[in-house]
């Protein structure tokens, strides 16, 4: 039987910058309070809220997305999942055990693969996973076994006996995975996981991932590449601001933004007639203006754009630029925050 | 508590341990070798020390090395896997409670250091001759005093290393660990410092005090030395303080 995760009115307030864990692109730099600060001199620290009131329930068996883009909370709510984060309040399980306060329980049932790479350089590959086996209190015969099967699943077998240091970033995801899995965790926890891999790797990775799944185990996966929650996730969370601002499956999620396709142009004034013409046009459900810019939700793309060109032209208004994106969950990201997830 | 994990992070650290074990006999021995060799052997066949000195050497020597290896075993991963490789999140997952981690870093710098004090002293004994006239008869309080100065040092090492930033680390050498060298007793006896009144009082604050004085007064008791009851009162209390700050420091480091 698979293990769930459950989190409740989950919030997290900053109030020093993280060390370790959950170092979102939003909190790097000022870390340095060392030994030598002067009392006087330490600003007091803007309080930083980096989730405020996340609810989530992941069912045993599924793979669930967290998709936002960097400083939404991702990593902070793994950050607290995985016993490293201490929630301002709020609850998070893992199974039956709270994260926080049945540490030790919750961790038996986890496995996870951070952001950046954290590989143990003072051991060869293989030691790696075979150390990592033993904290978990696994045999040794069963260690070396497991350790040889994953290393010749994630073709790492060539480079076993080599120290990770010169290692390629690739290779250093690969082997992070692999260890991940050596205890055979009920929970894995994938941190934005395809970062900086190559095409090849990634499917390699995606391919694991899915058959581990299959297996029966959770799999909770933080991402802002709208193809890898797409394509990976029986549900995905779409957080922003510690906040979740839409939950379904990757379909649900599409079929939820007016209708579907996006044309965004660019124009060279924008008149409230044009805007009219635009809405009146069929298939349109929503007409955004900002600017001399316009986003038009509708029922189909390419059909679309000899009318939208012929009503710019009738208000006396050049279009210079248009661009079709089809459903997507880019698309609902940007309908729901008014921006792209790569800003 | 859970034996299994525990021991498995230390057989980890052990094996690391191993595998650079040159390096670190190199990094932490050879100063102090040195300084046997030129204050023990040159100064004193040169006539510009007289031969009394080198058994007055020997046990802070060995303080020396037992204090540098402790606190650096310990501290400078501590300094590299928390903020720049990050490869201590693998052990902080490891289903355990992580203060444990803590205790095993520091077990692990206290055993390094007994044992960098034991190494140390076989070749400075051989650098320094026979006839150092040391003594065996407080064997008992010396292993005391030494596991003392061990967990010193490592509870050192793991509040430094969990409290100061990568880019300070060339300052604490500087401004930590060489006065607290010099200003060790290690090489000269606290007694000696009779003549700078306000000096030896303040060198009374450094713990490196307590560790020279403690190994001399129990191997070499013929030299000027601070009664081992008191030595051993004051470690106690430094060692449950950095123990404490150490951990306090470890968990904030550990958790956000």
């Amino acid at each position: 039987m698979g293990v769930g995760i459950r989190t409740h009115e989950l919030r997290k307030v900053f109030t020093t910058p993280p060390p370790l864990a959950a170092a979102g692109a939003r909190f790097a730099g000022g870390g340095g309070g060392g030994l030598f600060k002067k009392k006087k001199d330490a600003k007091p620290n803007p309080n930083i809220v980096a989730l405020d009131g996340v609810s989530l329930e992941v069912a045993p068996g599924e793979i669930f997305g967290l998709l936002g883009p960097n400083g939404a909370g991702k990593s902070t709510t793994v950050g607290i999942l995985t016993t490293r984060v201490r929630p301002t309040s709020g609850e998070a399980y893992i199974g039956p055990y709270d994260a926080w306060k049945q540490q030790v329980d919750a961790k038996r049932l986890i496995g996870v693969v951070q952001q950046r790479p954290n590989l143990d350089f003072s051991l060869t590959a293989r030691e790696i996973l075979l150390f990592h086996a033993a904290y978990y209190g696994i045999s040794g015969a069963e260690r070396h076994e497991r350790a040889n099967r994953l290393l010749d699943q994630f073709q790492l077998t060539p480079r076993a006996d080599d120290m990770t240091r010169g290692f390629s970033g690739g290779m250093m995801q690969r082997l992070s995975v692999a260890r991940a899995l050596m205890h055979d965790p009920q929970v894995l926890f994938l941190d934005e996981p395809s970062t900086g891999l190559d095409p090849q790797t990634r499917l390699l990775l995606w391919g694991i991932v899915r058959e581990y799944n299959e297996s029966g185990k959770t799999i909770l996966l933080t991402t802002h590449n709208m193809e890898e929650a797409d394509t990976m996730c029986h549900r995905v969370a779409i957080v922003d601001h510690g906040k979740v601002i839409a939950l379904g499956t990757p379909a649900e999620l599409k079929a939820s933004i007016p209708g579907g396709y996006l044309v965004q142009l660019k124009l060279s004034a924008v008149p409230e007639s044009l805007i009219e013409k635009l809405k009146s046009l069929s298939g349109v459900t929503e007409v955004r203006a900002t600017g001399n810019s316009v986003d038009i939700y509708a029922g189909r793309g390419g059909s679309l754009i000899g009318e939208v060109a012929a009503a710019a032209a009738e208000n006396s208004a050049d279009l210079h630029d248009v661009h079709i994106a089809e459903p997507s969950l880019e698309n609902l990201f940007l309908h729901h925050t008014g921006r792209s997830l790569r800003q | 508590m859970n034996w299994t994990t525990f021991r498995a992070l230390f057989a980890r650290d052990l094996h690391v341990a191993r595998r650079n074990l040159l390096t670190t006999i190199l990094q932490t021995m050879l100063q102090p070798l040195l300084f046997v060799f030129v204050f023990g052997q040159v100064m004193t066949r040169s006539g510009m020390m007289p031969t009394s000195y080198r058994g007055m050497l020997l046990p802070g020597i060995m303080a020396i090395a037992m204090t540098m290896t402790g606190m650096m075993g310990v501290a400078m991963p501590l300094l590299a896997e928390f903020q720049f490789t990050r490869e201590i999140e693998d052990r902080l997952l490891a289903p355990i409670r992580s203060e444990w981690l803590a205790v095993e870093k520091m077990v692990a710098g206290a055993i390094q250091a007994l044992i960098s004090g034991a190494i140390v002293a076989l070749p400075a004994r051989l650098l320094l001759g026979s006839d150092l006239g040391l003594s065996t008869e407080h064997l008992g309080l010396f292993a005391t005093i030494a596991v003392l100065v061990a967990i010193f040092a490592a509870a050192g090492g793991m509040t430094l290393g969990c409290s100061v930033g990568q880019t300070q680390i060339g300052l604490i050498f500087s401004l930590v660990l060489a006065p607290m060298i010099m200003f060790g007793c290690a090489y000269y006896p606290w007694a000696s410092l009779a003549s700078f009144p306000i000096l030896q009082k303040l060198v009374l604050i450094n713990p490196l005090v307590y560790a020279s004085e403690g190994l001399r007064g129990t191997l070499a008791p013929q030299y000027p030395h601070i009664s081992p009851t008191i030595i051993i009162a004051v470690l106690v209390v430094v060692d449950a303080i950095l123990i404490v700050t150490g951990l306090n420091r470890f968990q904030s480091k550990a958790v956000s």
